[in-house]
């Protein structure tokens, strides 16, 4: 697909070659996901994250959908009929408890994805619409994590469909009319859920549908790698099956470990307590905060404590969380290292580490009450989020030294050793060498 | 000109947070934060072990059976179990008769109609019947408890941080208020000083107060308060979790399974790589 060496589908069987005449199904995923794409051979562990994140949105489907088949989308309902599924519904506390946990492994590996991409320089030319359609992903599972998360009708529910949707309340005069269309009323009740439930059931298959423009954007440059160095010679590659196939179904098997032990040992660890209260708009709940993934963002929200002249501190809290996203749009054009790799750029690695630290801070942070010195924390935070990508990234690209880049991938993989001259096996499965 | 505009932005954003920033810092400074009552006097739960702890931890069902008994003999007056059917008593190790026994002896009867007239009635309950709410809605339920509202008993552990040992230490929690507790914080009228309710003062009177108010079947523990608030503490947490016995030995099974599956990956992932320098 990507490079000229790749694979030619040659299907041998006279049902696949009728069908790849016909419908080249078959043709489709040996250029995708088998020995038609081939892929640097360098890459590392955290390569492995964009596949389980494809594995994560499976399972929330497949577990998703049964849980519908048995949830009764009412206000008056909602709560009783989550309670109906874990006590009545044969291994409904497998799924639910699955699909609960599942959303935080999805947000967990997705995370690692985007860290991935800031680390390795992923966001670069050619790969910015792989970029920017993966935003596009993460704003349309954060929208999802969202609505599903008020679907128990529980009390947090309840509040964090209040408190997100007066975000949009911020907005001058336009605000509150848009506040009370999206919650079809002036308060979450029956009409916010039964949208809600129906959203939370169309955007999965949206994001499904991004994905497969995430790929294929993807697969027109093909992967990047460690190193950063483009792809120069067969040698820099092999084919994705069984190479790629392979590691991912180790990385698989570890995340569903992971996945196992949240489900059957600690499937309550990362909610809230008070969401097993019903919920009651006459009680608000002394402390309300999201999820886990959504503490970083809240922070921010929460950082801009006064008013500036005309512009109240809520509308400020509301533009930066959303600008803390939107930023990440135009990355590729802040960051202009001409080199992708972070471990080529010594200053880059050191700012790096202090973003990962202070995200680590604001999620911390988030979780925590409004309180000082918590509020205090969270804004020096702040500041720093927005001057690295803003500031720091754009003088940084224009002054750093980096390091020498090795002149392939090879080279980088071989350290000039002539052992393994021959190109790579091109037919797929070699066999193994003792 | 993107690098011009995001400078501002970022300059904007940098500049009104460190206006926020600069207003909290002066608050902090002029007019530090002080210790709110609760934070003085509000004690997170004991630390309590359960027999169900951990992932080899089980319910106990004899320790179940006494907790349901205290439910039965001091709760079930004022609070419900409105998630939890008789039939689930099964779990407990009581049998067929003996649950429809329980069902059909029930102090609180079911809502019914009149199968004659259609008017509104009352019948005994059986197996199927979730447990009859003790009051017939909430206005009634403050009526009769000074306003108060008594909490459905069904997801009291899941519901709260500590789960069964802060039930525990909640009932076994009363005391006379300290002597230098602010006066607007001390209990009024029907309230009750209790350190680990999350303002201080509890509306429920301390509901279990003698040793032996409940008595056990001879065999078990000696029926002292403590003794009683575990095993009711154990008894709600099976409750809010009927399925945790069966969750753990499912998790137990799939994890092995994962881990034979994983090794399995990595050895096919080791030989597919091997001799290839990556």
């Amino acid at each position: 697909m990507s490079f000229p060496w790749a694979e030619d589908y040659r299907p041998t069987n006279p049902f696949m070659r009728w069908m790849d005449e016909r419908l080249p199904l078959p043709r489709l995923v040996y250029n995708a996901v088998g020995k038609g794409y081939p892929v640097p051979r360098n890459l590392n562990h955290f390569w492995n994250f964009g596949v389980l994140a494809g594995l994560a949105l499976v399972l929330q489907i497949v577990t998703g959908v049964v849980l519908a088949m048995h949830f009764e989308p009412s206000a008056a309902g909602a709560f009783a009929s989550t309670e109906h599924i874990m006590r009545d519904v044969n291994s409904g506390w497998f799924l639910r408890y699955a699909h609960a946990n599942g959303a935080s492994m999805f947000f967990v590996v997705t995370y690692i994805h985007i860290f991935r991409g800031l680390y390795y320089g992923s966001y670069k030319a050619p790969r910015e619409m792989v970029w920017m359609l993966g935003l596009v992903i993460f704003l349309l599972m954060m929208a999802t994590a969202f609505m599903g998360y008020v679907l128990p009708w529980g009390q947090m529910s309840f509040w964090a469909a209040k408190v997100i949707t007066g975000l949009f309340g911020a907005i001058p005069l336009v605000g509150e009319p848009i506040q009370t269309w999206l919650l079809g009323g002036y308060a979450p009740d029956q009409p916010t859920l039964t949208r809600f439930f129906s959203l939370h059931y169309l955007l999965p298959f949206v994001i499904a549908g991004v994905i497969i423009l995430h790929i294929w954007a993807l697969h027109i440059p093909g992967s990047g790698n460690p190193t950063g160095v483009d792809v120069k010679t067969p040698q820099d590659t092999v084919p994705f099956h069984p190479y790629y196939t392979a590691k991912d179904g180790y990385g698989a098997g570890l995340f569903l470990i992971a996945l196992a032990v949240l489900v059957f040992f600690l499937p309550n660890f990362l909610g809230h307590p008070v969401n097993y209260v019903p919920a009651d708009p006459l009680s608000t709940p002394s402390h309300i905060t999201p999820e886990w993934y959504f503490w970083p963002y809240y922070a921010i929200l929460r950082a801009f404590t006064v008013d500036f002249l005309f512009v109240p501190a809520k509308l400020m809290g509301v533009a930066a969380m959303f600008a803390s996203i939107l930023l990440l749009f135009f990355l590729p054009w802040l960051d202009k290292s001409p080199v992708r790799s972070g471990s080529y750029r010594p200053m880059f690695k050191l700012f790096f580490v202090i973003l990962l630290a202070d995200i680590f801070v604001l999620g911390w942070m988030g979780g925590l009450p409004a309180e000082e010195p918590y509020v205090m924390i969270s804004q020096i935070a702040t500041i720093y989020y927005f001057a690295h990508f803003l500031i720091i990234l754009p003088i940084l690209s224009m002054v750093e030294r980096t390091l020498p880049l090795p002149n392939s991938i090879s080279e980088s993989v071989l350290h000039g050793e002539a052992e393994e001259a021959a190109p790579a096996d091109l037919t797929g499965a070699a066999p193994a060498k003792a | 000109m993107v690098r011009i505009l995001g400078f501002l932005v970022g300059l904007g954003f940098v500049f009104l947070t460190a206006w926020s920033l600069g207003f909290g810092v002066w608050a902090y400074v002029t007019d530090p934060p002080r210790p709110t009552v609760e934070h003085e006097f509000h004690e997170h739960p004991r630390h309590v072990s359960y027999s169900f702890d951990g992932p080899f931890g089980r319910y106990d069902r004899q320790q179940l059976q006494r907790g349901f008994q205290v439910y039965r003999e001091v709760c079930a007056a004022c609070h419900g179990l409105q998630y939890v059917a008789f039939r689930n008593l099964h779990d407990l190790g009581y049998s067929e008769a003996e649950v429809r026994a329980i069902a059909d002896q029930w102090p609180i009867q079911v809502p019914s109609i009149n199968p004659e007239t259609g008017e509104p009635a009352t019948r005994k309950a059986i197996p199927a019947d979730r447990f009859p709410n003790p009051y017939a809605n909430a206005t009634a339920a403050r009526a009769a408890n000074n306003n108060s509202l008594p909490p459905d008993l069904s997801l009291i552990t899941k519901a709260r941080d500590g789960g069964p040992a802060y039930v525990e230490s909640l009932l076994t929690g009363y005391q006379n208020p300290p002597a230098h507790l602010p006066a607007e914080n001390r209990p009024g009228t029907g309230l009750h000083y209790n350190p680990y309710f999350a303002n201080l003062n509890i509306a429920m009177p301390p509901p279990i107060t003698a040793d032996g108010q409940v008595t056990y079947a001879p065999g078990n523990p000696p029926p002292t308060r403590g003794q009683m608030a575990h095993d009711v503490s154990a008894f709600l947490a099976w409750t809010a979790e009927p399925s945790q016995d069966s969750r753990k030995n499912a998790g137990l099974w799939t994890l092995i399974f994962l881990i034979f599956g994983t090794a399995l990956a990595y050895l096919a992932y080791q030989n597919v790589w091997a001799g290839k320098k990556h």
